[in-house]
């Protein structure tokens, strides 16, 4: 079903699909050109069908065999009467890390492209309130992209130093 | 502090009191507040006891999951899906596993089929009835929770004698389970289930036609259907927007397709239909362990593929090719080919989705979980807006958002 709404979208939108492809489950993707990503959401909504929003999320391709560009966003759609999922990715590049928001079509993406934007700093334009979704506005980086270390920490408070004589408790007043 | 953009109050008209300059009323609920339960802070503004706007904030509980995901063995995530959902752990256990499994084209023995639905509505019942009692408490009935806590505590004892823990359960492998039923748990489950039916009758008694409970449920936290699938609602909260939207029925997976359960659907839109869906859930979920265990087939629970499913222990200690198996999967964990897969189960709260990106190295290249509760969360502040601040604890309490999937 998922193929057949692909079928339509190439139909009515041409320049809308960069490329299709099939996963090792069977599963279709389409890969969606960034200037037509909001018409086409649009029109799987409304047309074709496809009105829950299920789901949206980034990976960072720095390690794998293709790397560039550095940055697909995924979409996950789903239609309630074909029971069908419509899975769509946009590839974004490093130096401009920006996509137009869908909260204009879909409310859901509000959240959503915070949390992105949190883990992987791509950049949503039109959004109303781009801050961060889990971390604190004060946080450098972006932990899921491939290069922030996984140790990365950076406590608001500091955190309590190391003890040297581990059966001493914490303060300096403490017994031995 | 973030700045809001609180809408301004609305003009005052009333000419005896115009004169005086009333700004909005900035009230914090949590991160640790006895009404929301989950490290959840809410910042309402109010103008008297209307909410002009709400702003949700999370991340209290945020551990990095998805980064941690990525630094260990498939199998080795396991045990960090038990601390997503810590209501229902069995079913991210469970959902993680399939996702895992369809990623490597695996099927997994009838048996373990079958056992991954008593154990998922085991804890469907245990999520629903936590639900119910939360939100039951939360506006002043007491004596429910202590009701449903007792039925809580049956479910959490069983699911110890099956797994070993009452909350980290980490039950599951990749390709089946790690242990069979425990001796005589089977006629366990049965007297549970004659108890469960009983406290759910008693709270349905105490609640359903209740005065208070209908005055504080009925018609609050209203949200249209379009609404509902814009912000992407699935599970009990679509159901109850009237939607018969259930990913058991719709692609069943597990050993659902052989049982005989019915969705319900309820047209309100609001609190008191989100909980009577999860009321009809309880007691439907008990007909499907029922038919579970009766139709429960004899087998092995773990499939015999050394590539994927550790040997057992006497082929490990004796021949070399068990021994260099374990060693395998141990030390550098299954190999998932190169691939990426979305699937997703019906948790307790709606659809659990799994984008997984392996790369071939052993480790995922990516893991991510759609969470229900992210979603219904984020329609919060849309659903109380304009409304009393009363309402916001039952819409709270119904939505039921679990701390530790939604923030990860």
């Amino acid at each position: 079903m998922s193929q057949k709404a692909l079928d339509s979208v190439q139909h009515t939108l041409p320049q809308a699909l960069v490329e299709r492809y099939e996963d090792i489950t069977g599963a279709h993707w389409g890969i969606v050109n960034q200037e037509f990503l909001l018409p086409l959401l649009r029109y799987a909504k409304e047309t074709l069908g496809f009105r829950l929003f299920i789901s949206m999320d980034a990976v960072d391709r720095l390690q794998l065999p293709i790397h560039k560009p550095r940055f697909e966003v995924l979409y996950f759609l789903y239609s309630p009467a074909e029971k069908a999922h419509l899975r769509l990715k946009v590839l974004v590049e490093e130096q401009t890390p920006t996509l137009p928001s869908a909260h204009s079509v879909f409310q859901g993406a509000l959240w959503a492209e915070r949390s992105v934007w949190d883990f992987y700093g791509i950049r949503f334009e039109g959004h109303p309130d781009l801050r961060r979704m889990f971390l604190y506005e004060a946080f450098e980086g972006h932990p899921l992209r491939k290069d922030y270390p996984l140790r990365g920490r950076q406590p608001l408070i500091p955190e309590n130093p190391v003890l040297e004589n581990p059966s001493k408790g914490p303060g300096n007043n403490c017994p031995v | 502090m973030a700045p809001l953009g609180f809408e301004p109050t609305p003009p005052n008209e009333d000419p005896l009191d115009s004169h005086l300059n009333i700004e909005p009323l900035i009230v914090n609920m949590g991160p640790s507040h006895p009404a929301t339960h989950g490290t959840v802070r809410l910042r309402v503004a109010l103008h008297g006891e209307n909410i002009q706007d709400c702003d949700v904030e999370i991340g209290f509980l945020h551990r990095g999951f998805q980064k941690s995901c990525e630094n260990v063995t498939w199998a080795q995530c396991l045990p960090y899906t038990d601390r997503l959902n810590y209501v229902s752990p069995m079913m991210n256990n469970f959902g993680f596993l399939s996702a895992v499994e369809k990623l490597l084209g695996l099927d997994i023995p009838e048996r373990a089929k079958y056992i991954r639905v008593i154990g998922a509505e085991l804890h469907r019942i245990h999520d629903h009835l936590t639900a119910t009692a939360a939100t039951s408490m939360e506006i002043g009935g007491f004596a429910v929770f202590l009701y449903a806590v007792e039925a809580r505590e049956l479910i959490m004892e069983r699911v110890t004698e099956l797994t070993g823990a009452r909350l980290t359960t980490s039950y599951g492998r990749i390709g089946g389970l790690n242990r069979d039923l425990p001796e005589g748990w089977k006629d366990k489950v049965l007297q549970t289930l004659e108890r469960i039916h009983l406290v759910a009758n008693e709270v349905d008694g105490l609640l359903t036609r209740n005065r208070i409970f209908m005055d504080r449920m009925v018609g609050t936290g209203y949200l249209s259907l379009e609404d509902a699938l814009d912000f992407g609602f699935t599970g009990p909260c679509l159901r109850a927007s009237g939607m018969a939207l259930d990913i058991r029925k719709a692609h069943p997976y597990w050993a659902y397709p052989h049982l005989d359960f019915d969705v319900p659907v309820f047209h309100a839109c609001d609190n008191f239909d989100r909980y009577r869906v999860r009321m009809v859930e309880i007691h439907q979920s008990l007909r499907l362990i029922r038919q579970a265990l009766e139709k429960l087939p004899d087998g092995p629970v773990l499939i015999d593929d050394w590539r994927f499913a550790l040997p057992p222990q006497e082929a490990v200690l004796n021949t070399i090719e068990g021994t260099m198996a374990h060693f395998k999967l141990i030390m550098e964990g299954v190999q998932v080919p190169a691939g990426e897969v979305y699937h997703s189960t019906e948790s307790a709260n709606g659809e659990l989705g799994w984008y997984l990106r392996s790369d071939g190295s052993g480790r995922p290249y990516k893991v991510h979980i759609r969470a229900p509760g992210f979603q219904l969360l984020s329609a919060l502040s849309k659903m109380v807006k304009g409304k009393l601040l009363s309402d916001l604890i039952p819409t709270f309490d119904t939505i039921n958002m679990v701390g530790g999937e939604v923030e990860q």
